[in-house]
């Protein structure tokens, strides 16, 4: 076993003088490291010894653990480190580490939390969610391997998400006659590597997780020929991000907005990066108004400064707009706002990316309404290389531009992690589906400005002396939307209503005549019939669209585009027997044979709307019944 | 910048704790916070005062009872409420009441009655969509791996397999219809973290918490506390043979599921001295974790236990 002086150290101080221990441990500082590798290359070990070597495990935990190792244990008659850190008991029975699990111990200077992530490229996901909060990455290789594929990848995604203290720890030492010569070698293959991906620095050190060697103490007896730190020591003393950030300008996102009565309005918020004190000179973003802080509000009374990383509530002295989601800066340098980005995507849904497909985008206390165009490349994340793609499925990296419907305050992501780190959620099943890196922000976002007009949309509704409104009828094919959304039209007509109607095959033969059928194409279709039919309603027009509209996010989409209530979704419900029956295209019989491929109803899905605002079931009702039960339904129209 | 301003592991896990609960203020409608009167719950209550200064915390404490805690949990549950200013709710699930379940006769079917299905009836009752619970990662290997924003479904269970990726200290808030989240802001503390805290702040806990002479009897190779020996008697069928021992509570729960260890641990510091060189879990002390071999609370948290 290796050298424990610092155990036994820290030992003796609690038992002779807790509260000179105490004290000590008060002034700890907090460090966030990641484990990469696989479960061969001992992770799990090493991270069991870190935890048995800081006195993290109890007389309890090691008789289970002794138990367990002998029934299920991978080291014979020793203690398997391993079993301590498996958690769930899938997992245990696999042998192999699913999750991302968080491990916890202490030194005499640091407290520690270790992000223990599976090495496995189908876990890419769970190694990024891992290295999201770590100021350190420790890449285990096997000394009897040397670097392998997922050393590179490891190191790669380690890099993406802007780790800059790596450590190559090159484990089972004890397996290679603890020989310098193969230490040596692997350490020069990492550093060719490293360079090649942008990696400025590393440490590498030559340890045995299972007998201990350099991890408390170095060198240890069977290293005499190492000159570096053990790796407690190199953990203890390596700077942490949160200093770093402090010397960044002043940036912090509006959570809650503290108003306990009429004589207080506080903002309340962790500050990203830099520092604040009453009187500095600030801007809030996006709106640009500028202000200076009163004061800086806590619990145990008002501070002379704020730093990154602390959470607190600000004072202005201006009555000043500012809510959630708003941005408070250094007033002379503050961030940038824009809607269009270039992003490095990492996929986490099992469900692929839809291109065009309008997701929430969360980013700081942001949450906005965006779309990823199509990848400009995916990275094969173990061959470094830019490969073509249509969309990224789950682990895929890529990097596309993304467009929010409102501008967003951000950073470049290599600049400040908080204001340039978003996550995409699903708006149908609300699951998180990819987190992202803002790189930069398109110049045309910044030159092309709406322009504001002087006849607004209400003057248009107003000489037209009619309520706009988009009338979207969703069915399958053959369910009758178009003749009905006709006959819908013709009614309004004679109520001198001024409508349109948009119909799916004659929008196919011109604004869209480039789309195929596929799932990203219908997608593309229906965001641009969206876009022409809500300036259509901008102009003040009652808008029917007659599109099959297969998919929930698309509609929701096209809602969303639009002021509240003036998207109005009409579910034209046909059983599909009953539209196949009437078939008025042929269309049916093709995709039966096979002629016609992505066929709604066929071999593609149709979700049901769940809340449609108004249904008409076209077996119970003729056109006509169907046509005026729907009229009836918005009426009045003004 | 001045040494000094270097922020301690403590303040950074405080502040990431307020970071996360007024995340959960701004996004759900209806957040509650769970409070059980030990430790963690002191910690969590301190923690939401800091948060929303001068504020009030915007949220209501809910207790689910199980009327087995010991009486000096529910005078400073009492006290604590009036304090804050905060609304405290107490649920009791009618049916156990009714049917008489006890931590002695009915084994781990007082647990499931009293606190998880006490806790569904509660949630449901009032609405709440979003529950702070002050759970920690370094209690139990299967809580190492729970999110932070951690969702149960309509019936309250947790699916540890679809958990969504957390990234940085961005939380995905949007549930779908009929479900929760419990939220466990205090995700990245240890025991250790949690009494200096409590000693750096000056946190009321209570008071079983320090050593003292008190009643006390052996019950299935547990050392319990007589806290009420007229009810324990009536459930017991007989009346427990008390011995004055100087004991503490590691944790506190259900006085007949909660064993004391023998200590003369009565400050704070030697508390944490005497954790510090303990040689027995935290949660040892309770029988909970004993159920169903190595898989107990993962097994549990998947029925809607918290």
């Amino acid at each position: 076993m290796a050298d424990q002086d610092v155990i036994y150290k820290t030992e003796a101080l609690i038992a002779e003088d807790i509260d000179a221990y105490l004290d000590q441990h008060q002034h700890k500082t907090m460090l966030r490291f990641i484990t990469c590798g696989s479960v061969d290359d001992g992770k799990s070990t090493l991270i069991g010894r870190l935890l048995y070597d800081s006195k993290m495990i109890f007389e309890d935990q090691l008789a289970a653990l002794e138990d367990d190792s002998k029934k299920v244990g991978t080291q014979g008659q020793e203690i398997d480190f391993a079993l301590l850190v498996d958690g769930l008991a899938a997992e245990r029975e696999q042998g192999i580490t699913i999750d991302v699990a968080y491990r916890f111990f202490n030194t005499e200077r640091r407290k520690f939390i270790v992000a223990d992530c599976p090495g496995h490229e189908q876990y890419t996901r769970n190694m990024v969610t891992g290295a999201s909060t770590a100021d350190l990455a420790v890449i285990l290789i096997d000394a009897r391997k040397g670097v392998l594929v997922q050393t590179r990848r490891h190191s790669f995604l380690c890099h993406l998400i802007g780790i800059r203290n790596i450590v190559l720890a090159v484990n089972k030492m004890d397996l290679v006659d603890y020989s310098q010569e193969v230490f040596d070698k692997i350490v020069a293959d990492y550093a060719g590597f490293a360079k090649e991906i942008g990696i400025e620095s590393f440490t590498a050190l030559p340890i045995s997780g299972f007998k201990g060697d350099n991890i408390t103490t170095a060198p240890s007896a069977n290293t005499p020929w190492y000159e570096g730190p053990s790796l407690i020591d190199h953990l203890e003393t390596v700077e942490v991000r949160s200093a770093v950030d402090r010397n960044k300008p002043f940036r912090m996102p509006v959570q809650w907005v503290n108003r306990p009565n009429l004589d207080f309005r506080g903002f309340s918020g962790l500050i990203a990066t830099g520092s604040i004190k009453p009187g500095d000179a600030v801007r809030v973003l996006p709106s640009g108004k500028t202000s200076t802080v009163k004061s800086i509000v806590t619990f145990d009374g008002e501070l002379d400064e704020g730093v990154a990383g602390q959470s607190l509530t600000l004072t202005f002295a201006d009555e000043i707009d500012c809510s959630r989601g708003n941005v408070i800066s250094v007033s002379d340098n503050p961030p940038q706002v824009a809607d269009q980005f270039e992003a490095t995507i990492v996929w986490m849904a099992d469900e692929a990316l839809h291109v065009g497909r309008s997701y929430w985008l969360k980013l700081a206390t942001q949450t906005v309404s965006a779309t990823v165009q199509a990848p400009k490349y995916e990275i094969d994340v173990n061959s470094l290389e830019h490969l073509a793609a249509k969309t990224l499925e789950l682990n895929q990296i890529g990097v596309a531009e993304v467009l929010t419907d409102k501008p967003i305050v951000f950073e470049p992501y290599t600049d400040n992690r908080t204001l340039g780190g978003f996550i995409l959620v699903d708006k149908i099943t609300n699951a998180t589906v990819a987190a992202g890196m803002l790189n930069f922000s398109l110049r045309r976002s910044q030159n092309v400005h709406w322009q504001p007009t002087d006849v607004t949309r209400e003057s248009h509704a107003i000489m037209k002396n009619q309520t706009p409104r988009l009338l979207w009828f969703t069915g399958l094919s053959g369910s009758g939307k178009s003749t009905i959304a006709n006959e819908v039209e013709k009614r309004l007509a004679l109520m001198n209503r001024h409508t349109f109607l948009l119909d799916g095959d004659n929008v196919r033969h011109g604004l869209n005549k480039d789309l195929g059928f596929t799932e990203a194409d219908r997608i593309e279709n229906i965001r641009r019939v969206g876009e022409v039919a809500k300036l259509m309603v901008d102009a003040g027009l009652i808008v029917m669209t007659a599109f099959i509209s297969p998919f929930r996010a698309e509609r929701q989409m096209v809602r969303d585009m639009l002021p509240e209530g003036e998207f109005v979704e009409i579910f034209v419900d046909t059983p599909l027997e009953v539209a196949e029956a009437r078939d008025v295209k042929g269309l049916y019989k093709k995709a039966r044979s096979g002629e016609l491929k992505n066929f709604t109803g066929i071999d593609s899905p149709y979700e049901v709307p769940e809340k449609p605002d108004i249904v008409v079931n076209t077996v119970e009702m003729s056109v006509e019944e169907a046509a005026q039960h729907i009229v009836d339904q918005l009426l009045p129209l003004k | 910048m001045s040494e000094t301003a270097t922020l301690t592991h403590l303040q950074r896990l405080e502040a990431e704790a307020i970071h996360i609960m007024r995340e959960v203020v701004a996004e759900a409608d209806k957040p509650v916070m769970l409070y059980s009167v030990g430790k963690d719950s002191a910690v969590m209550l301190h923690l939401a005062r800091k948060a929303f200064y001068p504020s009030p915390p915007p949220f209501p404490l809910l207790h689910v009872d199980t009327t087995w805690k010991f009486k000096d949990m529910y005078a400073l549950r009492d006290k604590m409420a009036r304090e804050s200013g905060m609304d405290l709710l107490v649920y009791h699930n009618e049916e156990a009441k009714e049917r008489g379940i006890n931590p002695f006769d009915h084994g781990p079917l007082h647990t499931d009655m009293w606190k998880t299905e006490g806790l569904k009836q509660a949630l449901t009752k009032y609405g709440f969509d979003a529950a702070f619970g002050g759970a920690r990662r370094d209690e139990e290997k299967s809580r190492a791996k729970e999110r932070i924003f951690s969702f149960r479904t309509a019936s309250h269970g947790w699916d540890p397999k679809n958990q969504r990726p957390e990234l940085w200290n961005l939380y995905n808030a949007k549930k779908n219809k009929g479900e929760s989240i419990r939220i466990f802001p205090i995700s990245n503390w240890t025991e250790l973290d949690i009494w200096q805290y409590i000693m750096a702040e000056g946190i009321e806990i209570v008071p079983l918490y320090f050593a003292a002479k008190r009643p006390t009897f052996v019950h299935d190779g547990q050392l319990l506390m007589a806290d009420d020996i007229e009810r324990l008697e009536s459930v017991l069928g007989y009346r427990p043979d008390i011995t004055e021992r100087s004991v503490r509570f590691r944790t506190l729960g259900c006085f007949p599921l909660t064993g004391a260890v023998e200590s003369e641990a009565a400050t704070l510091s030697d508390v944490v001295q005497e954790t510090l060189l303990t040689t027995t879990s935290e949660r040892q002390g309770r029988v909970i974790d004993k159920d169903a071999g190595g898989a107990g609370m993962e097994k549990k948290k998947q029925e809607g236990y918290f």
